[in-house]
């Protein structure tokens, strides 16, 4: 049995422990807002949140996040108790989406960064912002990444 | 989309036989069809395009694929426009797949974009053609400035008069009385007052009238503003469905695995070593594929890489990048197909006082859409139902229904946001699809196919590899005098190989060379290829000459007003060549494609290991107008960074037959942080619309590539550019 909190819900799956993370949302929780990119960890667009911490579920099995308290897109305005989290929010201030596949794992991983530094360099935000987005709406999110963090580095 | 109820039912009620917008050129009229067969509570088409239900909401139907261009927001703002309806009471469908809903305007608007001239009273035989050939595609940036602009303005203002035309009746007055505004029509001199909701039933009484009076610029109230996208809400919090997002009772996944070297057939599987697995349910032989099919994508993928799989060996075994490039030498020097003839170029080439020569290639691409591809297929009661997204709904039904024996009625298409389209998800480019629906023939529940993202890489219809070779001549004044092309493959667009420059003698030719490689439509199609060619080689023609690139362009372009402008705004906008940083250079190119004209300005300079730095791109566009400018400039921001993705990355290689690439650690992608600042400023020409999804990746290559020669003096004629380590040795900068 795999055992975790989804968007704060216990949920317990009768899965094989190696079932990556992304498929136990997607195909067994029907939570299809994390998306399917690659499989390998290359271009992020299954970013979820494990304890608060960007991860890549399409190669983190379940094993691995046993106890953990899990967040997917469909969770982040929850955990904000409100409509949308400040980072939807500016996504949507912003226009930030185009084709929208790959905006769940960058709002994702955008969000734990802010989380975890609310004030980031260029540098770091291109550390640790790696998702792939084809559209290239890499202007955008940076400018809607600044956006929240302009009040303590404009 | 969300999908909801109703339109699951619209899918499945339509009778065919109507034409598009129901004008007077047909009987019934399209829109009395969609009246008797669609309308339900009280609502009414006003035109197939536009309903309007009597709480005075308006629903604009998009015959249009929503893929990030905007355009179920673009459309809906002409609509409304014309309509004079409250935006806030606009709301949005995707027109379902249904003959009813096939687009002649579009198939007009690209006649006439080729040349061909079309009466208005052939409307209903255009629309009948479109019906027959499923017309309801998304490419060739072809919505706003067709479908929009022939086919929605004219909607709205035709729904317009028809409400105008309702109210003056009831109250009898005269129409030249009432005003329409906000949703409403008002009798100013009696105060009367009524919602469109109101008037529409007795309004889709009347026949729309096909050529309405439509707005003059001035007199937009939606056009021209930057309205906020209608889908990026849902794009947001997660609830925006892609195809790959269907969820349906009792669904099975399949893994699928085909032939690495295109076309090759499959001899055997070792099959059972997959159903002795947790979930699998199927193994499914195809002609040259295998699948599995499980309860669980990930188990299905499982089973599949447990399996042992042997396709035959052909002689495209031997296939590979080389011997392709070699293979378009050898045509070259061989028989070749006309494209332009002017002048008479070999006596010019003979008498010049300098003559150039070179010879540019670039390599095949994947579109990499980051949705890999998918299709949900579900056949019950003798009919089908289909999930996915595509660029072409009708289409697909047809293919569907071609392949299962199905008649196209009985296929219904279930509509989604695209994660990525980029010409991948067009008609004639179905190998999913086709895959979809053999193996979900098997079943009596739906089946969705998801390619891995390596099979989405290797099973691509790519944009193809191509030769060009130049040679150009100067009279003694160092005017270009002529210029001669040779190239791979026939163009399309047509004209994608002819520089806009006014040179005398011109002499451009093709060879077909066909390889066992399946071409697709990549975004801008052979513009991606040529805009490359021809304006880094003019860029080396310049530099010859001794002129600066910039100038070289604009003395050529003196008949060229809307191009001169262009190209000069770009270089304003940029400060062409001034206060550039140590070690920074700029690169400029021009392209005219999908009737918008697009001037680039890289700024760019060398990193320590030799790799290329692109700091800045500036964009100068001329679209005509701009109808929804913050997506004219998304649009140009996303074409751009499109482009230099492979500009700088891209490259697909063929060995044994087979692609060398797999997913994006050997196929790369730019990121955050090597994305450039992009600055785009929009001329409003006022001329005819052009596209916009299209027209701003063609130029980058070559801008990025002419700052590159100025940093390096080193001349790229191949891409992509991380094949380079460059030294830095800057050439001598004419001013």
């Amino acid at each position: 049995m795999a055992r975790f909190r989804v968007n704060g819900v216990a949920q317990e799956l009768d899965i094989e422990p190696e079932m990556p993370l992304l498929w136990a949302l997607r195909d067994e929780l029907g939570l299809t807002g994390t998306k399917f990119g690659c499989g390998v960890a290359a271009c992020g667009a299954c970013t979820v949140q494990v304890n608060g911490n960007p991860v890549r579920s399409c190669v983190t099995p379940v094993s691995a996040v046993e106890g953990t308290d899990i967040t997917t897109i469909e969770g982040l305005a929850v955990n904000a108790a409100a409509a949308l989290s400040p980072v939807q929010q500016a996504w949507i201030d912003h226009q930030v989406p185009q084709c929208g596949y790959c905006q769940s794992g960058m709002i994702m991983a955008v969000s734990a960064l802010l989380t975890a530094n609310p004030n980031p360099s260029d540098d770091e935000i291109d550390g640790a912002i790696t998702n792939i987005c084809r559209c290239g709406t890499y202007p955008r999110v940076r400018k809607a990444i600044r956006s929240l963090t302009a009040a303590t580095t404009a | 989309m969300k999908i909801n109820r109703r339109r699951f039912l619209l899918g499945t009620t339509v009778v065919g036989g109507g034409l598009l917008i129901g004008y007077a050129t047909t009987r019934p009229s399209k829109h009395s069809v969609a009246n008797d067969t669609l309308a339900e509570n009280g609502q009414s088409f006003l035109t197939t395009w536009l309903r309007i239900d009597p709480d005075n909401t308006v629903t604009v139907l998009v015959p249009h694929s929503e893929m990030g261009q905007g355009v179920l927001t673009s459309l809906p703002m002409m609509a409304a426009d014309e309509l004079d309806a409250d935006w806030d009471l606009v709301r949005v469908e995707q027109a379902p797949a249904t003959d009813l809903f096939a687009n002649g305007v579009l198939v007009k608007g690209f006649a006439q974009s080729m040349g061909v001239s079309v009466p208005g009273f052939l409307d209903g035989a255009i629309n009948k053609v479109s019906e027959i050939m499923n017309i309801q595609i998304t490419g060739g940036s072809s919505s706003v400035r067709f479908t929009g602009e022939n086919g929605m303005r004219v909607a709205g203002a035709a729904a317009r008069e028809m409400l105008i035309k309702t109210a003056a009746a009831r109250w009898e007055v005269p129409e030249s009385e009432l005003t329409a505004r906000l949703s409403h029509v008002h009798h100013e001199a009696s105060g009367r007052t009524a919602t469109y909701g109101e008037l529409a039933s007795d309004a889709a009484r009347f026949e729309p009238s096909p050529n309405p009076r439509l707005k003059e610029p001035h007199e937009f109230t939606l056009m021209g503003k930057p309205i906020p996208r209608i889908d990026i809400p849902a794009k947001v919090d997660g609830t925006a469905a892609f195809g790959m997002d269907a969820r349906l009772p009792g669904m099975l996944y399949a893994a699928v695995k085909t032939s690495p070297v295109f076309g090759n057939k499959l001899v055997s599987v070792n099959s059972d070593v997959a159903l002795q697995r947790r979930g699998v349910v199927r193994v499914v032989e195809l002609d040259d594929a295998v699948a599995v099919v499980a309860d669980n994508y990930w188990r299905a993928k499982q089973a599949l890489a447990a399996l042992d799989i042997q396709f035959e060996a052909t002689a495209n075994d031997q296939v590979s990048t080389q011997s392709i490039y070699a293979q378009f030498d050898t045509a070259l020097q061989g028989e070749l197909n006309e494209d332009v003839e002017e002048g008479d170029t070999p006596t010019a080439l003979a008498g010049a006082a300098t003559t150039i020569d070179a010879t540019y290639r670039v390599p095949y691409l994947a579109h990499a859409a980051m949705e890999p591809m998918n299709c949900t297929v579900h056949f019950h009661d003798g009919k089908a139902d289909v999930w996915t997204g595509t660029q072409d709904n009708l289409g697909i039904r047809g293919r569907v229904a071609s392949i299962s024996g199905l008649d196209e009625n009985d296929v219904t298409m279930h509509m989604f946001y695209l994660g990525g389209g980029f010409g991948r998800r067009l008609p004639n480019t179905t190998n999913t699809i086709d895959q979809a629906t053999r193996i979900a023939q098997q079943f009596d529940v739906p089946v969705q196919t998801i390619w891995s993202r390596e099979e989405d890489m290797q099973q691509d219809y790519y944009r193809t590899a191509v030769t060009s070779a130049f040679r150009a001549g100067f009279d003694a004044s160092n005017n270009l005098i002529a210029w001669e092309n040779h190239y791979i493959g026939k163009n399309e667009p047509a004209e994608a190989a002819h520089p806009p420059y006014s040179i005398p003698n011109k002499s451009i030719a093709y060879a077909d060379s066909p390889t066992h490689v399946p071409l697709g439509a990549w975004r801008s199609v052979a513009h991606s290829q040529h805009t490359f060619f021809l304006e880094s080689f003019v860029d080396e023609l310049a530099h010859k000459a001794g002129k600066n690139p910039y100038q070289f362009r604009l003395d050529m372009l003196r008949d060229k007003p809307r191009h001169t402008a262009v190209l000069k705004a770009a270089a304003e906008r940029a400060g062409w060549e001034r206060n550039l940083p140590e070690g920074h250079a700029m690169g400029i190119a021009l392209q005219e494609s999908f009737g918008s004209i697009v001037a680039q300005v890289a700024e760019v300079s060398i990193n320590s290991d030799g790799s290329v730095r692109v700091h800045r791109v500036t964009c100068a566009l001329d679209c005509g107008r701009s109808v929804n400018p913050d997506t004219v400039a998304s649009q140009a921001e996303s074409g751009i960074i499109y482009g230099l993705t492979a500009a700088l990355y891209g490259e697909i290689t063929i060995a044994n037959g087979r692609v060398e690439q797999t997913n994006f650690n050997d196929y790369e992608m730019l990121r955050l942080s090597d994305s450039p600042e992009i600055d785009v400023v929009t001329i409003e020409s006022g001329a005819a619309l052009g596209g916009l999804g299209e027209p701003a990746t063609p130029p980058v290559a070559a801008a990025v590539a002419n700052a590159v020669y100025i940093l390096t003096g080193q001349r790229v004629r191949e891409l992509p550019l991380k094949n380079y380590r460059f030294t830095a040795a800057p050439v001598e900068r004419v001013a």
